[in-house]
């Protein structure tokens, strides 16, 4: 089962768009309670109300900030980073129990938690940081892409997707079939030049990311200048109150 | 990555004990019986009890010990279940080598072939424990070509090693194996002073810029949590350049000494009981590094310029 | 290869999902609760709900927490020890509640105005305000003093609407959104939609704020402006714009009071007052008849600019004559402003031209006819597509009022009020320019044993409004509608501990607080609050605060101050109304409300705040709870009291399902299965405008005919923008000694120099009276999206996520100042001085360092360890702000306040920062840990 399927049916999976988000958290906050009494149950944290709290979180945000460069300014760009649901993922091949596996059926990469040892070479083997371990439950855990939603049938049919992407309150998180390249996901990435993170490393994430827009801080083609003081502003406004007058103004 | 000393004495007990174990079946294999029954018994429970110790650390380290068996399953793709695979494997035919070898199952003719398969079969669970580690592309000090030749010498420079201190401490001639033990510790010394040659050389030329996709003038602003997590844990350790400068300097100290005391054995015999220990030292410290060295192009993610 | 594993698609993870509204900020969204065995398992958004249409935030996802968190109260508590020693008593509610009646009928008996009644993150005050009232105090307000009063108040005093969630930018239409400092935690979800929304358009959207984070990330135009000096860009932009002629002439001559004549009569007891004519209306000048006739007259031909000549020889202007000659004046221009405000003169150009040419060159047509206040029939409806909003960016700060107007004259300048992608009102408003509601609680209006004649807030007019002692002095606890602050419309609740403490004007026997952390993260001078809090009178050995009531659901640091405490119940174990009466959650498109049900019975011995206090008010006897027979009026509690109280006849806290059939909205008898109706109905309410309704209310004949019928308004009248303020100039007048109420000496130079009718920019204090050179820098917070004030810390998950805070400093600055990234570092002020660890960024303005707000915590509070990171690491600016002004000449210290409002002043704020010598990895101040007094305590 580590072994990949040779094609999947389906490859399902997110378009983010840095441009919107604005670090809310609520596809993290979403997705860990979801995942809670979902899929990933139980993502026990640990020392809650300590010095340290921590648990399994299958998706955080990351804060950046692009130094300014001459004749740009600096920006800060929030940045959710799950997993990626990538179509050659190591972490699934390096898994020796079959418990890491990339579905046939939609590419999603799931574990399987009655079969998962608990080892975490599956996230030494991620380059993205994408999987966690539960202590509690020994075994690892990761995005799910909310296989225990999408096809949910005990819930609203616009609720089948991901909680994250359901939760998102700009409309940056778009879930869809990026193989499918009529897919409205397919087409927003080609639209805004998606990318893939670490496309050097060969994984082919299936989620893309669409990147910030260029800023509009400079001087508009078609917008006028205003004219600059020159002593006749009263006149251009009792001119002005005056085609008022003339006019059906009134 | 972080140097859990689970694993640190994993691969190191383990690759000592497979060393000293490929070395008892290749040295049997040409003397057709052991010296005596006492070293047979005394090498082999060593042997296999550094390998068994080894692998129940390493068992005891999952967060599911009592499903290690399902780790046997994936040995078409992983390389950690081919390591298992090859443990298990290795134990009937070693003690199989054992019974004849020591004499209290009187086959000769078995002795030489089930020598070498034993040989074989420990080198090659060496050599899938190297590969685990080689073959992790997120990690470029490990996915180097010699991570593996540098797992195999280690697994015969201190199984060699103890081996003569087991002679010495039993009073035995050493035989064939001080040659190449001391052959093993050399090509260990110089594959080591490469493999840092060759990762300290190595572009890290993984960058933020390409994990995020934002860029070569970002940096980080904010962790995603302000409570450290697993990630952070397992995969941000990386030691200090300074320090793992020291560190391999007293590396090299250690194989040096090691070496030197080898070499006095031959005159002075007992210089091989400290010689062994101190190998034994050397590679808990070399398989820190091993770790503490291992930047995970996670941390991209997490600060890191680049990788 | 053997097949993939079977994963059930179609698990059913719980057994009932129940509609309520989420209370993990002040945003109030519709959320769905999943139960499984009568536990909450998930919590996700409302689809069906008006303001958040589906989506959640960080906080709201993680309501679960929230709501099992061990920092929950549970069971009354009576102090048996010193106040701050942790020292209580569990008691049964029959015992606290006796103990409450008896303390607060005592007073009651003999001055109601001892009882101090604020409330604070208060969602209720439709009914907490009128309990004040049935008491007989006029000692109540919520936490609006330290929080929007200056943007409510500028708003209600110019358009008859405000910023905060009570309107909100054309999403659908704008194609210019100027953001001003806005904070997260109101309108959040439908803020962030809206800015979806823009992105997905491609609309221009500018933030002006110190910080370049959460919203202003996003911007496609950030504008770092100096905290405080948002007024001079604002300024410079209407410069810019008079000076061009690029505002909307029609909409300020029909719309506004640009064209009423002013009366200039300098030294006069008249002097800038509306011109009036004998039947004490405004007046216009008619160009054609070169006379003046009434503003009623609508086909008169209106002069926007000039002075004038009444026929009794006084002199006259239109209000927007004066207003353009402030504006035009070079202390407004670009170049002028450009230093003090950190803009650079070319951007301020640059947004004034795009703002022009998208008001005038890119106006948005619907074709939806609708006829105006004076019967005028329009074919389309025009839309000038600009919209701005702001919060405590502007509120914030002692010249918050004036800056807030200064942003509604740019916005009605350019026609944006209510118009197809401008920045429209949200049911009740638009209301009359101020609502017709005057503060009850002069002297005479206080009578043991009596209620108040009306509410204890509401806006004042002139200096015969005031609540005034006798001699002048303030009549209110916190000095709210005195001299000190005029207009301040929701009280200073900022002020109440210090003035009750120092018995200035008066003390008080009774403190009675709700939900408000005042011994920590609410309070300005947190040392000094604590020393309040326990003082002794040194004759009597009694405290100085003799008895304070407090009620919260969790145990925060205010709790370890009292000497009662009433444990309330959390969000998803309550009936709440969000009524149109208090906060509604309204959209533009229409008015709507909606209810909290108990989705989950508490586990503890608590009871819902609201409940207590109508229990309290029938045992007290107050006339509003009490029937003639002296019974309960609402024995069922908060929702008896929602169902079943009307305000006036058939307007009640809910504006759905009235009538006995539920048949009706708005005006209707009381409806008994009306919860019912709203449970079914996802817990809200909301009615659609018809598209002819939906923009131009304040002057839209069919909307102002449908709000009165509907009871939102008094009467169809149409609200007349106030450019010119006149109420300001009244109290100007006094200060200037004429009339019979003048301010004392001490307070005439301010009054006079802050009442400006025209909206003008002025230092704020503290910077003004403290020296630049020790104190170059702002210190400002910014409230993180995953937290709200201090609850978000004692949530398991929220607080992994922010455990602690730093302090950003602006990279170039730091440099200059020797700091690098990690560094602690020391913060002083006037007042005080903390330690913090620095963080270094480039997305700051250079003059500013700012934190996370709230995230600092006592050690030992809030179910959390005593060395957990937000005690330890964490810190607060709120140890560096005085609630007090430094002295002035005469040695009287005001309130750091709005001199207008009374709005607390926390990003006044002037600092030094340097190098801590002492690197330890802890911050400072550090207070002795308090006991715990949650659950399992």
């Amino acid at each position: 089962m580590t072994a990949l399927p040779d094609t999947t049916g389906k490859k399902l999976g997110l378009v983010i768009d840095l441009d919107t988000c604005v670090g809310c958290q609520a596809c993290a906050t979403s997705c860990k309670e979801w995942n809670t009494q979902g899929y990933s149950a139980p993502m026990t944290d640990r020392d809650p109300r300590g010095s340290d709290p921590d648990g399994p979180w299958l998706n955080r945000i990351h804060g950046y900030e692009i130094e300014p460069e001459s004749g740009h300014d600096s920006r800060v760009v929030h940045f959710p980073r799950s997993c990626l649901h990538c179509e050659t993922p190591a972490c699934v091949t390096v898994c020796p129990t079959g418990a890491s596996y990339k579905r046939a059926e939609d590419g999603i990469v799931l574990i399987n938690p009655d079969t998962c040892i608990g080892c975490k070479l599956c996230s030494w083997a991620c380059p993205y940081g994408a999987r966690e371990y539960d202590v509690d439950h020994g075994v690892m855990k990761k995005c799910t892409l909310c296989v225990d939603r999408i096809y949910n049938e005990n819930l609203e049919p616009e609720d089948r997707q991901p909680a994250c992407v359901k939760a998102c309150p700009t409309g940056a998180r778009h879930f869809g079939d990026l193989g499918d390249p009529g897919s409205a996901v397919s087409q927003l990435v080609l639209e805004r030049g998606g990318f893939d993170l670490l496309p050097e490393m060969g994984y082919k994430p299936t989620n893309k990311y669409l990147p910030p827009r260029t800023k509009r801080n400079t001087p508009q083609a078609g917008i006028e200048a205003l004219p600059k003081g020159d002593g006749s502003a009263m006149d251009r406004l009792f001119k002005l109150a005056d085609r008022l007058l003339s006019g059906a103004g009134n | 990555m972080n140097p859990a000393y689970s694993v640190i004495f994993f691969t190191t007990a383990s690759g000592a004990g497979y060393g000293l174990l490929a070395l008892l079946g290749l040295t049997g294999a040409r003397m057709g019986h052991a010296p005596s029954l006492l070293f047979a018994i005394l090498t082999l429970i060593i042997a296999l009890g550094l390998i068994t110790a080894g692998l129940l650390s390493s068992t005891l380290h999952l967060g599911r010990p009592e499903r290690a068996w399902r780790a046997l399953s994936q040995w078409r793709t992983s390389w950690l279940s081919r390591e298992g695979v090859a443990a298990i494997v290795t134990y009937p035919f070693a003690l199989a080598f054992g019974l004849v070898w020591s004499g209290l199952v009187a086959i000769p003719d078995a002795v030489a072939p089930l020598g070498i398969l034993t040989a074989i079969l420990a080198l090659t669970t060496v050599f899938t424990t190297g590969k685990i580690y080689a073959t992790l592309t997120t990690i470029r000090a490990w996915n180097q070509p010699l991570t593996v030749p540098i797992y195999l010498f280690f697994a015969l420079a201190s199984g060699g090693a103890l081996h003569w201190a087991i002679s010495t401490i039993l009073g035995m001639e050493p035989g064939t194996v001080p040659p190449v033990a001391g052959f093993a510790l050399l090509m260990l010394a110089m594959l080591k002073l490469r493999y840092w040659g060759l990762i300290d050389n190595a572009p890290r030329d993984r960058t933020m810029a390409n994990a995020t996709g934002l860029g070569e003038h970002v940096r980080q602003w904010e962790v995603p949590h302000t409570s450290t997590n697993f990630v952070q844990r397992e995969m941000g350790f990386v030691v200090a350049r300074r320090h793992a400068q020291r560190l391999r300097k007293i590396f090299f100290l250690l194989l040096l000494l090691a070496g030197g005391l080898e070499g006095a054995a031959t005159s002075v015999p007992a210089f091989a009981v400290p010689a062994a220990l101190i190998l034994l030292i050397a590679a808990w410290l070399e398989r820190w590094l091993f770790f503490a060295e291992g930047e995970h192009v996670v941390t991209l993610f997490y600060g890191n310029p680049n990788a | 290869m053997c097949a993939d594993p079977v994963v059930a698609r179609s698990p059913k993870t719980w057994d009932e999902i129940k509609t309520t509204t989420c209370y993990m900020c002040a945003c109030r969204c519709g959320i769905k609760v999943y139960l499984k065995d009568g536990t909450v398992t998930y919590i996700d958004g409302n689809r069906d709900h008006p303001v958040n249409k589906g989506v959640i935030c960080g906080k709201g996802a993680a309501g679960i927490k929230q709501h099992y968190s061990p920092g929950r109260l549970s069971k009354p508590l009576i102090r048996v020890g010193e106040r701050g020693s942790g020292e209580f008593r569990e008691i049964e509610w029959d015992e606290a509640l006796a103990t409450a009646s008896d303390w607060l009928g005592s007073v009651r008996k003999t001055d109601p105005k001892k009882l101090a009644f604020f409330t604070g993150r208060d969602q209720s005050q439709g009914l907490t305000g009128w309990w004040a009232t049935q008491f007989g105090t006029p000692n109540y307000a919520a936490h609006g003093g330290f929080c929007s009063v200056n943007m409510a108040a500028a708003g209600l005093y110019t358009f008859g609407g405000s910023f905060w969630e009570f309107g909100e930018p054309d999403w659908k239409y704008t194609k210019y959104f100027l953001l001003f400092g806005v904070a997260e935690d109101h309108g959040s979800n439908p803020i962030k939609a809206g800015l979806g929304k823009l992105k997905k358009r491609g609309a221009k959207f500018v933030s002006v704020n110190p910080i370049k984070t959460g919203y202003s990330a996003i911007a496609d135009e950030w504008v770092g402006v100096r905290p405080g000096t948002d007024g001079l860009f604002v300024g410079a932009l209407i410069h810019e714009l008079l000076n061009a002629g690029q505002i909307d002439g029609d909409y300020l001559l029909r719309y506004t009071n640009s064209p009423w004549l002013v009366i200039d009569n300098p030294g006069a007891a008249d002097h800038g007052l509306f011109a009036r004519d004998a039947n004490g209306e405004t007046l216009v000048w008619d160009a054609h008849e070169q006379a003046a006739v009434s503003t009623n007259d609508y086909d008169a031909a209106r002069s926007l600019m000039g002075h004038f000549t009444l026929p009794d020889g006084r002199k006259v202007a239109t209000s927007f004559q004066l207003i353009a000659e402030r504006y035009l004046a070079p202390e407004n221009a670009p170049d002028a402003v450009t230093e003090r405000c950190g803009v650079p003169e070319d951007t301020i150009r640059r947004i004034a031209a795009e703002l022009a040419h998208v008001a005038f060159k890119e106006e948005i047509t619907l074709d939806v006819p609708w006829t105006d206040h004076t019967g005028r029939h329009h074919d389309k409806m025009i839309g000038r597509p600009i919209a701005m909003h702001a919060m405590r960016g502007i509120s914030a700060h002692a010249n918050g009022f004036q800056t807030c107007r200064a942003i509604h004259l740019l916005q009605i300048m350019l026609g944006t009020i209510d118009v197809p992608g401008g920045f429209r009102y949200k049911a009740p408003y638009p209301r009359p320019i101020p609502p017709h509601v005057k503060p009850a609680g002069k002297p005479a209006q206080i009578v043991p044993g009596e209620p108040l004649p009306g509410p204890p807030l509401g806006f004042v007019t002139g200096p015969e409004d005031l609540l005034l002692a006798d001699d002048g002095s303030p009549q209110r606890i916190d000095k709210a509608y005195s001299w000190d602050a005029p207009i301040a419309a929701h009280g200073m609740m900022h002020m109440v501990i210090t003035n009750a403490a120092k018995r200035d004007p008066y003390g008080v026997d009774v403190l009675f607080m709700y939900m408000a952390n005042m011994s920590w993260n609410s309070a300005m001078n947190i040392t000094d609050t604590l020393n309040y809090l326990t003082a002794k009178d040194e004759d009597t050995g009694e405290y100085v605060i003799p008895k304070i009531i407090y009620s919260d659901a969790y145990a925060s640091e205010m709790v370890h101050y009292a000497d009662l405490i009433l444990p309330d119940t959390t969000y998803l174990e309550r009936w709440d109304c969000i009524s149109l009466l208090d906060r509604p959650i309204s959209e533009a498109d229409g008015p709507a409300d909606s209810i909290r049900q108990p989705v989950v019975e508490p586990d503890r011995d608590v009871r819902p705040f609201q409940s207590v206090l109508l229990d309290l008010g029938a045992r007290l006897g107050l006339p509003g709870m009490t029937t003639p027979e002296g019974k309960p009026r609402y024995p069922g509690g908060y929702p008896d009291y929602i169902v079943n109280h009307e305000r006036a006849p058939g307007i009640g806290p809910l504006a759905g399902f009235r009538g006995t059939d539920g048949s009706l909205s708005g005006k209707g008898a009381p409806n008994p299965d009306q919860l019912q109706r709203y449970i079914e109905n996802g817990c809200n309410w909301y009615y659609e405008l018809p598209d002819e309704h939906k923009y131009f209310k304040h002057v839209n004949k069919g909307y102002l005919e449908w709000a009165t019928g509907f009871g939102l308004i008094g009467k169809p009248e149409p609200v007349i923008h106030q450019l010119y303020c006149e109420p300001l100039q009244k109290f100007r007048l006094a200060a200037e000694g004429h009339g019979a109420i003048q301010p004392p000496d001490s307070h005439r130079a301010r009054i006079i120099e802050a009442f400006d009718p025209i909206p003008f920019w002025y230092p704020p204090f503290e910077g003004e009276m403290v020296n630049e050179a020790t104190y170059p820098m702002h210190a400002v917070t910014q409230r993180p999206m995953a937290m709200y004030h201090s609850w978000g810390s004692q949530n398991a998950w929220l607080r992994q996520i922010l455990g602690r805070n730093w302090l950003y400093i602006a990279k170039e600055r730091a440099h200059i100042l020797g700091i690098e990234d990690g560094d602690w570092v020391t913060v002083t002020s006037h007042h005080g001085q903390i330690k913090g660890q620095a963080k270094l960024m480039n997305g700051v303005n250079p003059d500013t360092v700012w934190t996370w707000n709230a995230i600092g915590k006592r050690s030992g509070t809030w179910g959390l360890k005593q060395d957990a990171p937000e005690a330890k690491k964490g810190f607060l600016l709120n140890h560096l702000i005085s609630e007090l002004l430094p002295k002035r000449d005469g040695g009287y210290r005001f309130s750091n306040s709005d001199p207008v409002t009374g709005q607390a002043a926390w990003y006044d704020l002037r600092v030094r920062v340097e190098k801590a010598a002492d690197q330890s990895e802890i911050s400072s101040p550090q207070f002795p840990p308090l006991k715990h007094l949650g659950v399992g305590r």
